[in-house]
């Protein structure tokens, strides 16, 4: 990063003030990792195909290697830190993580699925995941996650 | 069980090795051949860097033998002087920036003198093309059992046909990562791997290490798939260098264009199959030669071209057969450990070619394999008589019952009839796959396992066998547990840290549960004779003998130690390639449903059922992971897949146009086990993760074949390939008002 390049923006970050100076150039994704040290938003693909990196971004999920921070001036942003461990245990039971690297990103975009249950009535789960790449599961565990997540009648199908 | 880092990875606490902080460390990036082959006549340095602050390695800077050594030492660390296929690594650079390194990558030019390349395996190269032998065969194996020619010559239907398969990506989502440091004198690798030892071995020949030198550290494994068998020594000796060089801490991190450019895929395959049968579709002769694109040096082609060859004819009983296989040299990247390791390969030229011949004598598929599968005391094509009491017919019928084949053979051809623009078609797979290492190989591998009790009373489990996903922590945990009588929570499992665990292999070839495992068990019981317990000793008396020992010898290791032994009645002639390939074979029959869009040629599964007997199954939900993930990979290799390759480089080498499946892509993939245990494996398990993926893709394009009519023999069955070889123009004439 060449220093006079660098420009001065805050936002929020899991419910925290931040106030950084960054390369006008820099990814949320390298923000968040190599800035930060959060390291669980993970790099799958740079490029907004495998949604390894999903974060929120005022509520909405994004791919972080695709969002220049800059951007996010004045905003919310959201990681998997901050997700309540406690709303996981579907996850495990289903078999929804193998090795782990898309496992994050699935589990945001799986939590905002359940926010949202009324996407279930336009969108399948199987729709609604397919922004996130799993190399291991097959998806059945991840999709079987989020439909137990959702209660008994989770109306969008498998 | 729960997966036991489950709950680290869902929150995103698990740390990979791009997550590791490291104080003070550069960043490496790697300079590649810009052309498949040729001499390096220049290396040059642009101006725009400053040169002074980077850190750069060449072949010259290699200590040791410029050799990654594997089964042979043809393949340099580092180009010296001469390139052999596009991306070949020739220089290193590192700088504490990642972006100044990579611009630095950047401004290396390194130009080469082009020679005339071999970049089609299935021609034979013009003599200034041959780079290796006499003909660029890197490895030629055979296996003969009966006489096929008399066979042939006699039988009453001759049935010929020729299947091609694609290279793969592994696409593991955690790309491949090192990072080195000097501890005082000691070079610590850590990083992303399927086989420390591998590693270690790789450090010691080329920098001139001892292993009291040299440590290798696994850290958590973003996926596998083979893709972290071998590749990871090349990655972590260039690590090693510029940590040597620079004299701190490097990480060489790839992202995703240079890990899919660079780093191994499955072998290319071209399979020719001659099978005498009766006009009732009795198997007389099988006479098969296997082609497999070994890439630009050997690496482990000649492995793969073995099991490749091994797996050939099918889970099938036949008098005459010869298999023929030759690995050929060409000057692309490298081909490599995948999943299932040249078996899906064969087996989707054979099961296809069931179909074919099904097909040509107008029989019934199913029937066709019926008949001809192995009946226990009949032996597979290099004599290995099969004798486990599966009953493999059984396997076959409870795929059909659990798929609703016939009933949905009927639904398809109502609803073909009803609809003009999809058809939908139903088929299936039967096969196997050999678990451990072939022949004598585990016998040569003579692995070595520790269980240890300590001082808390807990026990460790101490092995070189590494958690990528597929669950070898908690299934490890579970079979210690069992043995000893403890909670899981009393169960530790080692880092994978070459200078703590034994060398018990490689976590390779579906090995890991059934072989290594049983080596915890063994292990577990030497704990107890070494505390004076019988094999009755559970739970708490097993607790307090750790604790009194421990008492009694302050400061020293508790080690119960299992060596591998060679099951009874297991007997393999290198040579002649005769014998029993493996200690156990896992059995499996899989349906496909699809339906395919005549306008668009795009191809859909609707419906997966997989069927296996893989002895006993330790834990159902991560096995049925394994089972639907493979089945899904797959689906990718037979329909989507395609590495694009333009002068030996694979030019579509970003997740953007290399396509692997999405949710949205696949069926639930519907999973029974049937369970025979096996006497010599953990619990009674045998290997369970490579053989999903041998069962897709035969069994999607027999579907996509029953659905449409065409006759489709290579893969990936991307919508262009099938347009290509079916004619459907008057059905889409007549779809065009739909």
């Amino acid at each position: 990063m060449s220093a006079q390049s660098a420009i001065s923006i805050a936002f929020t970050l899991n419910g925290s003030p931040v106030s950084l100076d960054i390369d006008p150039a820099e990814r949320l994704l390298d923000t968040l990792r190599y800035r930060l040290g959060l390291t669980g938003t993970k790099e799958g693909c740079g490029e907004g195909e495998c949604g390894a990196c999903t974060v929120y971004l005022d509520g909405l999920p994004v791919n972080a290697c695709l969002v220049p921070t800059y951007q996010v001036r004045g905003s919310r942003v959201e990681t998997v830190e901050a997700l309540d461990p406690g709303r996981l245990e579907p996850f495990l039971a289903q078999g929804a993580t193998q090795c782990g690297a898309c496992t994050p990103g699935v589990v945001m975009t799986a939590l905002w699925i359940r926010a949202h249950p009324e996407l279930l009535a336009t969108h399948t789960i199987r729709e609604l995941m397919a922004g996130n790449l799993c190399r291991c599961t097959g998806y059945d565990g991840i999709v079987d996650a989020v439909a137990a997540g959702l209660g008994p009648d989770p109306g969008g199908g498998r | 069980m729960h997966r036991r880092e489950g709950l680290a990875k869902l929150t995103g606490r698990e740390r990979y090795v791009d997550d590791l902080p490291l104080e003070g460390a550069l960043w490496g990036m790697t300079v590649r051949s810009p052309a498949p082959r040729g001499r390096i006549t220049a290396v040059r340095f642009r101006p725009e860097v400053d040169w002074s602050e980077i850190v750069v390695v060449d072949a010259r800077d290699i200590p040791g033998p410029n050799e990654i050594i594997l089964i042979e030492r043809d393949q340099p660390v580092l180009a010296a002087g001469y390139v052999r296929h596009v991306h070949e690594a020739v220089l290193l650079v590192a700088h504490p920036s990642r972006e100044v390194a990579r611009r630095a990558a950047g401004a290396v030019e390194v130009v080469v003198a082009p020679e005339s390349p071999a970049l089609d395996f299935r021609v034979p190269p013009r003599p200034e093309q041959i780079q290796y032998g006499r003909d660029n065969v890197l490895k030629r194996l055979k296996i003969e059992k009966g006489d096929v020619e008399r066979a042939l010559a006699a039988a009453p239907v001759v049935v010929e046909g020729v299947y091609e398969t694609g290279a793969q990506e592994h696409v593991y989502l955690e790309t491949q990562g090192m990072i080195a440091w000097l501890e005082g004198d000691v070079l610590v690798v850590k990083g992303s791997m399927q086989c420390p030892y591998y590693v270690l071995n790789a450090l010691k020949h080329a920098l001139g290490r001892d292993e009291h030198r040299a440590r290798v550290i696994q850290a958590p494994t973003g996926g596998g798939f083979g893709g972290k068998e071998e590749y990871p020594s090349t990655i972590a000796l260039h690590a090693a260098l510029l940590a040597l060089k620079a004299g701190r801490p490097v990480k060489l991190v790839y992202d995703r264009p240079e890990d899919m450019a660079a780093t191994t895929k499955r072998h290319p395959s071209r399979v020719r199959h001659r099978t005498g049968l009766t006009k009732d579709g009795r198997l007389l002769a099988q006479d098969i030669e296997v082609v497999l694109d070994g890439g630009a040096y050997v690496t482990l082609s000649p492995v793969v071209l073995s099991r490749g060859i091994i797996h050939a004819a099918g889970p099938y009983s036949c008098d005459n057969v010869r298999i023929q296989g030759r690995a050929v040299f060409t000057n692309a990247v490298p081909f490599g450990a995948f999943r299932g390791f040249g078996a899906p390969q064969t087996l989707f030229a054979c099961e296809r070619h069931m179909d074919v011949i099904a097909r040509t004598l107008g029989l019934d598929p199913v029937e066709l394999r019926r008949i001809n599968l192995i009946r226990d005391g009949q032996s597979t094509a290099t004599g290995q008589v099969i004798r486990d009491g599966t009953d493999r017919v059984a396997v076959l019928e409870r795929a059909l019952t659990l798929s609703g084949y016939r009933e949905k053979q009927r639904a398809n051809r109502e609803f073909n009839a009803a609809h003009r623009a999809t058809r939908r078609g139903i088929a299936l797979a039967t096969f196997y796959h050999g678990a451990g290492f072939t022949g004598g190989g585990e016998v040569h591998l003579s692995s070595r396992l520790h269980v240890a009790g300590l001082p808390d009373g807990r026990v460790e489990v101490l092995s070189a066998n590494i958690e990528m996903g597929q669950g070898t922590l908690t299934v490890f945990t579970q079979i210690t547990a069992d043995r000893l009588g403890l909670g899981p929570e009393d169960v530790v499992i080692g880092e994978a840290d070459t200078a703590r665990v034994p060398n018990s292999g490689p976590t390779v070839a579906s090995r890991t549960t059934m072989v290594v495992g049983r080596l915890i068990e063994r292990a577990c019981d030497d704990l107890r004779h070494r505390l004076g317990l019988d094999d009755r000793a559970r739970g708490g008396a097993v607790r307090d003998a750790v604790l009194r020992w421990h008492r009694e010898h302050p400061g020293q290791r508790l080690l119960g130690e299992a060596i591998y032994e060679r099951p009874p009645g297991i007997t393999w002639d290198d040579e002649r390639y005769q014998g029993d390939a493996y200690a156990a074979f896992a059995w499996a029959a899989y349906v496909a449903e699809v339906e395919v869009d005549l306008r668009t040629c795009t191809t859909r599964v609707i419906d997966f059922v997989a069927v296996q007997e893989v002895g006993k199954v330790i834990n159902e939900t991560l096995a049925r992971g394994q089972v639907q993930g493979g089945v899904v990979q797959g689906i990718g290799w037979a329909l989507m897949e395609e590495c694009r390759f333009a002068d030996g480089a694979m030019i579509n080498n970003q997740l953007t146009n290399y396509l692997i499946p999405t949710s949205d892509d696949v069926p639930p993939i519907r999973v029974a086990f049937v369970e025979n245990p096996y006497p010599h494996g953990a619990q009674g398990a045998k290997g369970l993760g490579e053989l999903p993926i041998d069962g897709p893709a035969p069994a999607i394009l027999n579907a996509v074949a029953a659905a449409v009519g065409a006759d489709p023999r290579a893969i990936p069955l991307t919508p262009e390939r099938l347009m290509e070889i079916a004619d459907f123009g008057l059905r889409i004439a007549d779809s065009r008002a739909l």
